[in-house]
């Protein structure tokens, strides 16, 4: 983390908080960040209003799981017209073994505020499997804008794919009101297998979603990743870029819905898939559904798929680097318009975490 | 400095000899020069002693200041001293020029257990190295070789080739693409690198190159071994007279 920087940071291990820094000093602005059991104590009115207005609890099997056990997890309100003076982080950490995690998260954004959300995962070793079946819930009001940056580093298994977690999760932003805004930024490197589809759900006129993303499977890991974009509202806007990474025996999928509704009249996508792969035992898929039913609309959707290139790998070992080093700056690159979208301390892991990943894969 | 001995080199993927007993010696401080028709294999023995795959070495040596490099890895041929100005360079989307830079250059200072540079340090010598070959700030900030001209192409290589600072250079036709002006840089990046601990071998199809770097010994190639060596003079000879006398004289040997 860069010195100097303040991050208010919630710790969730074993789907119980441990506490929130900074507390004093967000709420002098107004902002809300505490555990979700406490914001069901001090905060019922808000907890009330919009728990399980975005994903009910009858969305999918995972969610109603998630909706009848959730112990804690994290707590986010922004007050009209604030701008939350410092990037807000929640780190979890599944300890137990064979146990599940499913917190839950819920950020309320009000009219004309803006809050950075960071989220980060981990798990130690085991060697039998985890589930970790959590639900984001983020409601944006009129005006107002949410960036949701994960970077998810739980236990991916050993070599041979044993152990490791399985991450289901259901996670999707409601901008509720006229122009708010959400972008959702994920680097995916951990977990055995991962289904996991951050979504928009572009209500109000004017609104946007972006979903940039960066999953990166090695050794038998799966992940099965992408988002929906669901324009309802006039005018909507939503841009996806997605970058999948294979190694080793993974395979890679993308998933996507972008659904243009009757009223989303004048309404714009912009899709981007881009897979790589790393050897010749991996797989990358690329599922992209796009439902238009109104003529006034566009999507566009670019794909492409490449292997890393001989001559680039040769070119970076005749410059001096190891061969895992040219690979995870040939990856890093190929990653790089995501990189970009995420917060500079975060970034900087995440290119660390590209590298490690993919560890062992050449060779 | 650089030591090859009755060097054979094949393709790996079919039976085609490209090196068939090449013998080369290179003392540190001098620039040699490789001349040749097409496909005399000037090209493989660049990137044979760089350690680009593909090759099969069926027999011969190659040695760098003592060390066989055939036995090296191609990052442990960079660290030891070898570096190779490519004639094509490849593009690597999204990767910052300087960013590259910085990374080659700090892998070798590890491998060779030397502490990195920090970015400060680096910046500054890279800046005023960078000035010298007229290559400025927005170069250095674009994807390596994304949309770079022929010559910018060729600059950048021998602003790489300063920065880390080799022992033994191999310019694989980097005259190759250039116009005047853009040669006449390149070349005076290449002389100022010239010092009594390091070599040059520059391979080239043109004798234009060698007015501006001059060298001490000139080496003919052809099918894959060195036909005839000699000063200055003989690249001068065959711009005026061709291969085609030289060849017919190896031809009448054979």
């Amino acid at each position: 983390m860069a010195p100097g920087r303040k991050v208010a940071v919630d710790a969730v291990f074993d789907s119980v908080s441990l506490g929130t820094t900074f507390k004093d000093e967000l709420a002098k602005a107004g902002v809300i960040f505490c555990s979700i059991s406490e914001a069901v104590r001090e905060h019922p009115e808000l907890v009330r209003k919009y728990l399980g207005t975005v994903v009910p609890v009858t969305d999918n099997y995972f969610a109603t799981l998630n909706s009848a056990v959730f112990s804690d997890g994290s707590f986010v309100y922004i007050p009209p017209g604030v701008k939350c003076p410092m990037e807000l982080s929640t780190y979890f950490r599944i300890n137990a073994e064979n146990t599940g995690q499913f917190e839950r998260t819920l950020i309320i954004c009000d009219r004309g505020a803006y809050v950075s959300y960071l989220e980060g995962c981990t798990a130690p070793k085991r060697d039998t499997h985890q589930l970790h079946a959590a639900v984001v819930e983020i409601v944006v009001l009129e005006d107002a804008e949410v960036k949701y940056s994960t970077v998810q580093n739980w236990y991916p298994g050993d070599e041979d794919g044993k152990g490791g977690i399985y991450n289901f999760v259901t996670k999707r932003a409601d901008c509720r009101e006229a122009r708010a805004k959400v972008m959702w930024t994920q680097v995916e490197t951990g977990s055995a297998i991962t289904w996991k589809y951050p979504s928009c759900v572009l209500r109000g006129d004017d609104s946007s979603g972006e979903f940039y993303s960066i999953a990166i499977t090695n050794n038998w890991q799966q992940a099965d990743t992408g988002t929906k974009m669901i324009h309802l509202g006039k005018n909507t806007r939503s841009r996806i870029v997605s970058k999948g990474i294979s190694a080793g025996h993974a395979q890679n999928t993308y998933r996507g819905l972008v659904s243009m509704h009757p009223k989303a009249k004048d309404s714009r996508n912009y899709t981007q898939c881009d897979s790589l792969l790393i050897g010749d035992r991996c797989g990358a898929h690329t599922v992209p559904y796009i439902e238009v039913r109104n003529a006034s609309s566009r999507v566009e959707h670019e794909a492409t798929t490449s292997k890393v290139d001989h001559d680039q790998l040769f070119y970076c070992r005749s410059r001096g680097m190891d061969e895992e080093e040219a690979v995870a700056l040939v990856v890093n690159g190929f990653c790089r318009e995501v990189l970009q979208a995420l917060p500079m301390e975060f970034a900087m892991e995440a290119q660390a975490l590209v590298a490690i990943s993919l560890e062992g894969s050449v060779g | 400095m650089l030591e090859i001995n009755d060097l054979h080199v094949k393709l790996e993927e079919e039976d085609k000899a490209i090196l068939k007993g090449l013998t080369l010696s290179v003392k540190a401080g001098t620039v040699h020069a490789i001349m040749g028709p097409n496909g005399s294999g000037k090209s493989t023995l660049a990137y044979v002693l760089s350690g680009r795959g593909g090759y099969q070495v069926t027999g011969g040596s190659a040695m760098l200041e003592g060390q066989e490099l055939l036995d090296m890895e191609p990052e442990e041929r960079a660290a030891a001293g070898l570096f190779l100005a490519f004639q094509y360079p490849v593009e690597i989307p999204g990767v910052g020029n300087m960013t590259f830079l910085r990374t080659a250059v700090n892998a070798q200072r590890k491998a060779r257990g030397e502490e990195e540079l920090s970015s400060g340090d680096f910046l500054k010598a890279v800046r005023a190295k960078a000035r010298e070959l007229k290559i400025d700030a927005e170069m250095l900030k674009r994807p390596v070789y994304v949309g770079f001209s022929g010559g910018e192409k060729k600059r950048n290589e021998i602003l790489q080739m300063t920065m880390l600072e080799p022992r033994m250079c191999i310019l694989d036709e980097t005259d190759s693409g250039l116009d005047v002006d853009a040669m006449k840089l390149v070349s005076e990046g290449v002389n100022a690198l010239r010092d009594a601990g390091r070599a040059f071998l520059v391979i080239t199809h043109y004798q234009r190159l060698l007015d501006h770097i001059q060298p001490d010994v000139v080496h003919i190639m052809a099918e894959g071994r060195i036909i005839k060596s000699g000063g200055p003079d003989l690249a001068l000879e065959v711009e005026q007279n061709g291969y085609a006398d030289l060849l017919a004289e190896e031809g009448q040997k054979a």
